[in-house]
């Protein structure tokens, strides 16, 4: 495995984010939250800028705006100001509370400003105010998500729940549609849950007779608070370290029985998730999910043939594209290329373990690079076409001329973001049929006259 | 004076007519405000991002550079380098040890990687936290590789967008008078402060190539170090809105001698009032050249007039709001909607001056509402009262006009569409037209009362 110790110092075209705006997606997914970056003013805007091209949805991220005196002197009075402000303006039930670079350099102790600030203005109705360390010098948008997410388990889950029927979810970073999707499979089982966290409504929302300044849905207080009274939790991400395993953390100490599995992409990827649910529950697969699972297969024999062989390049978080890979090896696909900004060390393997008994080699698997390592190791692969996010388009487009199928985040040059389907059997139905169409309008353009029935 | 607005706010909004003009501006964002603001380092990124063949290195965490990936509209006529990010992408080690020597290796290995005519190395809030020595690394590599190697000083932290506009005027002024300027024409100016968005500065270009002026160098959109070297050897710096680019064009007064003007591309008055003005300027060098603009501007005028006089049928009496970064440009875009018969009611900006905000409000109607450094809350809360029809602003404001069930229109660094020029105000009034004159608001709840609400059917 081609790793760590990259070649180069300096980074070109970055394959990752930084850490605070995972934790605002994170954020972004509980009930009534608004998240506060605790840092100069400049990354707030820039992260909101870069999330709202994305999703296409008002995404209001506070920053405690630190000046240079702030940043001699600590941000303190600058957050509790922030605070104040946001409980005027917005009326949250929480506050999420990222730190950035700035802030963790100059050793701000965010707990203790919190503290210091519900004393001091213990006469108001405070919101919860929930934190998390995020510096960007370690690690990537997706540590910072995870770590939101545990951070809201750990200071939001009650440690004496009541047990009650709700199967907790952790669906990982990715679309408004694959939550939905997900909570749909659940209804179908009849099978109650708390989906941590809920991205669904927040960033996919409709036009109402007035703006929300905080959208409605998210996983609400309530579901939060009884974390620990779930009689399973199931997280998805192969790729999530132990010391950010939420799931792991809530088996170790509320005793909440952890399964962790990969997200649920492709068939085997969303047949694992189904036979968990159906142990969890001891309840046979619905049947309305029977049927979409032989729809995928029918149409993976139909598609088969114009797949086969075909060489694909994949980039994004670790776990996307792992549960990628997977899916494409079941088709016949073959990824030459795996290659991810973050370095949880954990996708090689599990990478391997996807492509087992489906396809005669595994791809290269590269992690903590960026795109000019990328570019550089897939020329000699020579892909037919690419997997990723909106980023590699000018090398796609310029370089190669092949095509570049949107997925992931981010997607700032295409429609529709919020509803990439990549969950489930009709998240691998629709993606099926956008590879395979986007192979054949490719092989039909430039065939001299094209053809006009198959 | 405002019911709703944060107390410390308060001072920043001002309506037209309801009291002697009064704001205050140009302070720092408040803490938990949701400032539509960015950084020193942004506005450092906007200005001497688009010259093309240097090499931009930021020098911080990951995130400063990813944000400003190739996210604007400037185009280059040929090197594409500056479309590339490049990050020293500091890690903790970087932090607590120093990050010069990785600033070193790293920017030694780009520029053997790239061999440019020049880098820029921006530093951000945390490299003046742990106080790298920019200056001193980047003097180190200058002498080792031979080119102009100038660092930027542009802490996110230590001011705002302002500041880093200053910034990178003095780093772009390293450049200046570095070069020979013996073949350049006595009637020959620079463009400053326009950052070729959909290649505007090419549609500004040709007509003063039309008028016989010569254009020494574009210097910040399509911009080449080696013109930026020799850029001293104009008679005159035009420079565009914002005020982005002023401070370099004072520095070159003082150092040269050479006068500048302020001029906006927008809209058919200031249009053909920057032309009429460069016209004036080198009357004396060459008496044809007011004859060969007035040409210019009628031919361009009769060529557009029809269509924006269609567009202006439909829009007549319809309402605006702006809000932008810069004052100037609120300046053009009130002209504009003039134009198009509309009328705007809400103008703010996030960096305008109180003389800036003062000449807005002479513009402006009574009770109009003018605001600095605004925030979506409030912006909406204006949009509603105003009940206007279209917003003008950037990517960050798109979802709050979209949610009100009002039109939009891009008039930021990340546009496609070329809005300067005489063409451009055509393709301003379309743009206007067809978010304006769009069936879809029909289906939106504060508009359709409440018929489309999907509260309302379910009950
Ligand atoms: S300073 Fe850190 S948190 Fe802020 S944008 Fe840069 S990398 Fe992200
Ligand atoms: S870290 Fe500083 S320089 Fe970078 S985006 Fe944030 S405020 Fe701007």
């Amino acid at each position: 495995m081609l790793d760590a110790a990259t070649p180069y110092v300096s980074t070109t075209n970055a394959c990752k984010l930084c850490t605070p705006l995972g934790a605002c997606i994170a954020f972004k997914g509980l009930e009534g939250c608004m998240p506060i970056l605790h840092g100069s003013q400049g990354c707030a805007t820039y992260m909101r800028r870069y999330i709202i091209s994305h999703f296409r949805e008002p995404v209001d991220i506070a920053s405690s705006a630190l000046g240079e005196d702030q940043a001699i002197y600590g941000g303190g009075p600058n957050l509790m100001q922030g605070i104040i402000n946001v409980m005027d303006k917005y009326n949250p039930d929480i506050i999420g509370i990222a730190s950035t670079c700035l802030t963790e350099t100059i050793g701000d102790d965010v707990p203790m400003i919190l503290s210091g600030f519900k004393k001091e203005f213990a006469h108001l109705k405070i919101p919860e105010l929930i934190h998390v360390s995020t510096p960007s010098y370690s690690g990537t948008h997706m540590e910072g998500f995870h770590r939101a997410i545990r951070q809201t388990a750990i200071q939001m889950a009650e440690p004496d729940p009541l047990p009650h029927s709700k199967i907790t979810v952790l669906p990982g970073f990715v679309s408004p549609w694959d939550v939905r999707h997900l909570k749909g499979v659940m209804r179908d089982f009849d099978i109650p849950g708390i989906i941590l966290p809920d991205i669904s409504e927040t960033l996919e929302g409709t036009i109402q007779e007035d703006i929300e300044m905080v959208p409605s849905g998210g996983t609400s207080m309530q579901d939060l608070k009884s974390l620990g009274g779930s009689p399973a939790c199931i997280e998805l991400g192969n790729c999530i370290k132990n010391d950010l395993s939420t799931a792991g953390w809530l088996e170790k100490n509320l005793n909440v029985p952890a399964h962790r599995l990969g997200l649920p992409i492709g068939l085997r990827g969303m047949d694992a998730f189904m036979q968990t649910l159906s142990r969890i529950s001891g309840k046979d697969m619905p049947r309305e999910q029977m049927l979409e699972r032989g729809r995928l297969v029918d149409a993976y024999v139909d598609a088969h043939k114009y797949l086969f062989g075909k060489k694909c390049l994949i980039y994004g978080e670790e776990d996307l594209v792992t549960g990628l890979v997977s899916f494409l090896a079941e088709t016949g696909v073959q990824p030459v290329l795996a290659a991810s900004g973050g370095r949880s060390g954990l996708m090689q393997k599990s990478i391997e373990q996807a492509c087992d008994g489906m396809l005669p080699q595994t791809p290269s698997v590269l992690s903590g690079v960026d795109f000019y390592q990328i570019v550089e190791e897939a020329e000699k692969l020579e892909p037919d076409f690419i997997l990723g996010n909106s980023k590699a388009y000018r090398i796609a487009a310029g370089k190669w001329d092949i095509p570049l199928i949107r997925v992931g985040f981010p997607v700032h040059d295409r429609m529709g973001a919020g509803r990439i389907r990549h969950a489930g059997y009709e998240g691998a139905y629709d993606l099926l049929m956008r590879i395979v169409n986007t192979l054949l309008e490719k092989r039909q353009e430039d065939a001299d006259l094209g053809w006009g029935y198959m | 004076m405002q019911p709703g607005l944060l107390k410390d706010r308060q001072k920043q909004v001002y309506q037209k007519g309801t009291t002697p003009f009064d704001l205050d501006c140009n302070k720092g964002s408040l803490a938990g405000a949701v400032s539509q603001r960015a950084c020193v380092f942004c506005g450092s990124r906007v200005v001497l991002y688009p010259i093309a063949d240097a090499l931009h290195l930021v020098h911080g965490p990951v995130g400063c550079a990813a944000y400003t990936w190739d996210i604007r509209g400037s185009l280059s006529s040929g090197p594409e380098l500056y479309r590339l990010s490049f990050t020293t992408d500091l890690q903790e080690k970087d932090v607590i040890f120093g990050g010069e020597k990785k600033l070193y290796q790293a920017l030694v290995e780009l520029i053997e990687r790239h061999d440019p005519r020049a880098a820029f190395v921006y530093s951000t809030c945390i490299v003046g936290l742990i106080g790298d020595d920019l200056a001193g690394v980047c003097k180190k590599v200058s002498r080792e590789k031979d080119i102009p190697v100038i660092p930027v000083q542009s802490e996110g932290f230590k001011g705002n967008k302002r500041a880093g506009y200053q910034a990178a005027c003095k780093a772009m002024f390293e450049l200046v008078g570095s070069a020979d300027t013996s073949d350049i024409s006595p009637v020959a100016v620079n463009i400053l402060g326009d950052f070729n968005l959909a290649g505007e500065t090419w549609i500004i270009r040709d007509y003063y190539r039309r008028m016989g002026v010569e254009v020494v160098a574009n210097i910040t959109g399509d911009g080449r170090v080696d013109d930026i070297r020799r850029c001293h050897g104009a008679s005159l710096n035009l420079v565009q809105c914002s005020g982005a680019t002023v401070e370099l064009a004072r520095m070159m007064q003082e150092k040269y001698g050479i006068p500048y003007k302020q001029v906006s591309y927008f809209g058919m008055e200031d249009m053909a009032r920057a032309l009429y003005e460069t016209a004036d300027f080198f009357q004396d060098k060459d008496p044809g050249i007011a004859a060969r603009t007035q040409e210019i501007v009628r031919r361009e005028l009769q060529a557009i007039h029809p269509e924006v006089q269609k567009y202006r049928w439909d829009l007549e009496g319809r309402k605006a709001a702006i809000y932008v970064g810069g004052a100037f440009k609120a300046f053009s875009l009130i002209k504009c909607f003039r134009h198009l018969g509309m009328q705007v009611e809400i103008v703010g900006s996030q960096t305008g001056t109180k003389e800036e905000y003062q000449e807005m409000a002479d513009m402006c109607h009574e009770g109009t509402i003018i605001v600095d450094d605004t925030n979506p809350s409030e912006l909406a809360r204006f949009i509603k009262e105003k009940d206007v029809d279209i917003l003008v602003g950037g990517i960050k404001e798109r979802p709050i006009a979209y949610k009100l069930g009002i039109g939009f229109c891009d008039h930021n660094h990340e546009r496609k569409l070329a809005l300067e020029g005489f063409e451009g105000m055509v393709n301003f009034a379309r743009e206007v037209h067809s978010t304006v004159m769009s069936p879809v608001w029909n289906f939106v709840p504060r508009r359709a009362g409440g018929m489309t609400n999907h509260k309302n059917m379910e009950d």
